[in-house]
């Protein structure tokens, strides 16, 4: 066990684990967060993904070692119900989920992806998802509504 | 013996101090449903307050066992009550899937919720609106007829001194108004003297309300099943044998000793899990477990081949019939021309994101499960069998998990997590992992289908005759699940069939045979490859058959692919209403198929096909690429018509309509479960690989209303005419006969090798 400083969603926290624990699961049974989700464990399907400094990873493989003093931004560090963030918003306006249980990664792939590129085409959308799956079958309203975001935004 | 059932109150009064510590996306209602529970325990039907709540706050909770699988089912049933009730659609709660609080109206399966429970809340609500009329009108002292509600204010036209809401009527107490009920689950009819609106004043049904889940489902704050946490809950991770047919001959408890937090390895029969203080150590401690298993006494088909020759040969134990007219076996012999084809489907996943996951918790004489099952009821009698619980002692509580499309593990993991709970006295949460998920599911079931045709000298066709074998569902309800399997429970049937719809029965032919036959699929002990009802169950695989041969007549008697179709539609007026819209869409190019050769190394092509379930109608028409050299097949875009009587929420069916389309492309282009004859070798995404942002078609919809008719399932159905609208679009654009799904790149080059058509060799 050991004692690990984690950044997360703006503050500042410290667990007590095992430092070969997979982030995932310090996030969801350590904080109570419930946007990343567990998928695969295998990093194949995106379920898992946080932002980690800026860029995407898949909690589900990362030991939670790797993480300590980084900036972590998972789901719930974008908006709320109350105040969503204008990609949230985006997904709520074009109805792009089913049963949502993908929706973590594709919207945290999504803020990467429009952080780096404000104006993306259809294509760039479903390059920066192709490693997310979905199963219901929301691929389309979700390109929909990253490009919806990125209309608002710019 | 002394009877340890107790009465609901005392058992909902007993799980009240350990249940609902975690809060739901939507608060309910502080009016907590019914007065008085049946003798066995149930929900009463027939008391108004069984249905739905008013509070103070104006809001209205609806009480349902129709649960939500993703498919939006809670926002049309709250647009149903609403209309009804004639309150703001926002105003609706719903509370669902809780068998201490809902009335059993049956699972919610094959996309007919709203056909089969949505008259069900039509009534109940409407009965709710005269009540409270009645109570208003008693206030005012004056005749109910001469009040309106508007808002869930009543009030009478041209006096604003005399309107009171609903709230203020009766919020937070109950209605105690006794309601008609008879029959049960999907056929409990209610209220039957009270009459709904008219369709032709509906504002609320008919509209695209924004689905109530994704605010919370896009934020993090929804409340899945994984999430559920409870005080002193322990985790439990199951360890299944990785071979069909296996037993545990020893478990190693040193092997895992060194694991902190680890609280008990558990052994019951061939049952084996292990339970932790954290969700991490359970992981390691599974991992880590060393079992010596059995070798396995069965064996498996080893390939396809073996698994299709096993379908073909062995006596099927019941023939179902859907269609028997004249005599298809004369007619054939006797034809100009006959023809023949035969198709196969392979086992597919339903392939949940999420794993799943429920928590249990089993005390001496009561039980409180939490699970995603599409039954609750199904499931309290699933694991008060393996409990040897009285039903009434065991409350299951439906909470979301990942998207289901179909009956699969939800179903198993309560068992697994009541036995560990079991075990240890302590509430335990169980998720599956993603091995577990993709081995153990209960699979789509193989299909292998067999069509015969004679035509006569006028080209026209005499008679059809179509034969589907496949297994039944070895997982369905009444069958023992897989930890009560394994802890000694056995199956004392084959299991439910897997339907008859698809073989061709749309069309009118003057001899005409449509049979399902069931072949036997039980093992001694429960397989990775068990099945269940995979979405649009035996229809994909049947429809993909019947529409490829229909089109591999029309090809054969040179004929446009759809005017072929619509000379055997009779007077289907649906039926060619769909196809009619679905072309005009696509700006379908009459000509028959294959299309002329074109050089260069890409062929493209476009294909049709119509389906009909549960008297839906849906007709697709796909257009594809196939780069001849790889014979990698690309579809660019579907076109869906869709008919399911009246529409409740236009937008909700468009997004079940993409969504099946998509999970159709993926089905009829990759998906197939690898195995050999000790169990599966899919285990994971990149051994079973679900189609992709990079592959996805565009896709256009039409939807045809018709406000005038009562709802019918919708969604599901759009999957079916996908993939034969796929295969047919492929032989346009190559000449090769696709007749084996998926159509992998191997497939296709097989078929392009092969040259023309093998029906013109039959």
């Amino acid at each position: 066990m050991a004692r690990i400083s984690l950044k997360v969603n703006g503050k500042s926290q410290v667990v007590d684990t095992d430092p070969s624990t997979m982030l995932l699961y310090v996030l969801r049974d350590d904080l109570n967060l419930r946007g990343p989700r567990f998928g695969c464990d295998l990093s194949q399907c995106g379920a898992c993904t946080v932002i980690m400094d800026g860029k995407t990873i898949r909690s589900c493989s990362t030991p939670v070692s790797v993480a300590r003093n980084r900036e972590i931004t998972t789901l719930e560090g974008l908006g709320s119900v109350a105040r969503p963030h204008p990609i949230q918003k985006a997904f709520i306006d074009e109805q792009a989920g089913q049963c949502g249980y993908c929706l973590n990664g594709m919207i945290m792939a999504a803020k990467v992806l429009l952080d780096k590129n404000p104006n993306p085409t259809d294509a760039d959308i479903k390059k920066a998802l192709v490693a997310n799956l979905c199963r219901c079958g929301s691929h389309l309203r979700i390109v929909r509504a990253i490009k919806r975001a990125a209309k608002k935004k710019a | 013996m002394r009877d340890k059932s107790l009465s609901r109150r005392q058992f909902l009064k007993g799980a009240g101090a350990l249940v609902v510590s975690f809060s739901l996306s939507r608060p309910a209602s502080e009016a907590l449903a019914q007065s008085q529970p049946l003798s066995d325990g149930d929900v009463d039907p027939g008391l108004l307050d069984s249905w739905l709540a008013i509070a103070q706050d104006e809001s209205v909770t609806v009480f349902t066992s129709k649960v939500d699988l993703g498919t939006g089912i809670d926002t049309a049933l709250a647009q149903i009550v609403a209309e009804e009730l004639d309150v703001p659609f926002k105003r609706i709660r719903m509370e669902t899937g809780d068998t201490g609080k809902t009335v059993d109206q049956g699972p919610s399966v094959g996309s007919r919720t709203i056909e089969k429970a949505g008259p069900q809340l039509h009534h109940a609500a409407a009965a709710a609106r005269r009540e409270l009329v009645r109570l208003a009108a008693d206030r005012f002292g004056i005749s109910p007829e001469k009040l309106t509600v508007k808002d869930g204010v009543v009030s009478l036209v041209g006096d604003r001194s005399k309107q009171i809401s609903y709230g203020k009527l009766i919020g937070g107490q109950r209605l105690n108004v006794k309601i008609k009920a008879s029959g049960r689950g999907y056929d409990l009819k209610l209220a039957e003297d009270v009459r709904p609106k008219d369709y032709k004043q509906y504002k609320v049904v008919g509209s695209s309300a924004p689905r109530i889940d994704l605010p919370a489902k896009v934020t993090g704050e929804f409340t899945y099943i994984q999430d559920v946490r409870l005080p002193g809950m322990l985790h439990g991770r199951v360890v299944r044998p990785p071979v069909v047919n296996s037993k545990p001959l020893s478990v190693n408890e040193d092997s895992v000793r060194h694991i902190p937090g680890l609280v008990k390895v558990v052994q019951e029969g061939s049952f084996v899990g292990v339970v932790a203080e954290t969700e991490w150590s359970a992981i390691q401690a599974a991992k880590a477990l060393k079992v010596t298993w059995s070798e396995p006494a069965t064996k498996l088909p080893a390939n396809p081949d073996e698994l299709y020759a096993y379908l073909k040969n062995t006596k099927s134990f019941r023939d179902q019939v859907a269609v028997n007219k004249g005599d298809p076996a004369a007619a054939i012999s006797q034809a100009s021309r006959s023809f023949e084809a035969t198709y196969r489907w392979p086992f597919q996943l339903h392939g949940m994101i999420g794993p799943s996951c429920a928590v249990a918790e089993v005390r001496k004489d009561l039980a409180t499960i939490w699970t995603g099952t599409q039954g609750p009821f199904r499931t309290r009698k699933a694991v008060a069998d393996l409990l040897e619980f009285p039903e009434k002692n065991v409350r299951v509580i439906y909470v979301e998990g990942s998207g289901c499309y179909g009956r699969l593990s939800p179903d198993d993991v309560p068992e697994d997590a009541a036995v560990m709970s079991r075990a240890v006295g302590k509430p335990v949460r169980v998720q599956w992992m993603r091995e577990d998920e993709h081995a153990w599911e209960p699979k789509g079931p193989p299909q292998l289908m067999m069509v015969r045709a004679g035509v006569d000298s006028q080209g026209k066709v005499t008679a059809w005759d179509y034969t589907d074998r496949g297994f039944p569902w070895t997982a369905a309800a009444g069958m023992p699940l897989l930890a009560s399997r394994q802890i000694g429970l056995k199956p004392k049937a084959q299991g439910s069939p897997n339907g008859t719809q698809g073989g061709g029965e749309l069309y009118a032919f003057e001899n005409q045979k449509v049979v399902a036959q069931l072949i036997p699929w039980v093992h001694e002990d429960p397989t990775p490859l068990r099945t269940c009802n995979l979405r649009a169950p035996g229809d994909v695989a049947r429809s993909f058959a019947s529409e490829s041969f229909i089109d591999e007549l029309a090809s054969e008697l040179g004929v446009d692919p759809l005017q072929f179709r619509l000379r055997y539609l009779s007077n289907d007026r649906r039926g060619t209403d769909i196809l009619q819209a679905a072309v005009k869409k696509a700006q379908w190019k009459e000509g028959k198929s294959p299309a002329p050769a074109s050089g260069g190394s890409i062929a493209r092509g476009r294909g049709i096909a119509l389906a009909r379930r549960a008297g839906t109608y849906v007709a697709a028409v796909a257009e594809i690429q196939v780069n001849k050299s790889s014979g990698k097949a690309l579809v660019k875009r579907i076109t869906i018509a869709h008919d399911c009587g009246r529409i409740v929420a236009p937008d909700g069916v468009k997004n079940q309509i993409e969504g099946n389309v998509i999970q159709g492309v993926s089905r009829a282009l990759i998906e197939e479960v690898q195995f050999n004859a000790s169990g599966v070798t899919s285990l994971d995404w990149s051994s079973y690989p679900i189609l992709t942002f990079a592959e996805v078609p565009d896709i256009d919809i039409v939807l045809i209303n018709r406000p005038e008719m009562e709802p019918l399932g919708a969604g599901e159905p759009s999957l079916i005419p996908v993939p034969a609208a796929i295969a047919n679009a492929i032989f346009d654009a190559t000449g090769a006969r696709l007749r084996e799904a998926p159509f992998t790149p191997k497939r296709i080059t097989d078929a392009l090798k092969a040259g023309l058509s093998p029906a013109q060799r039959a």
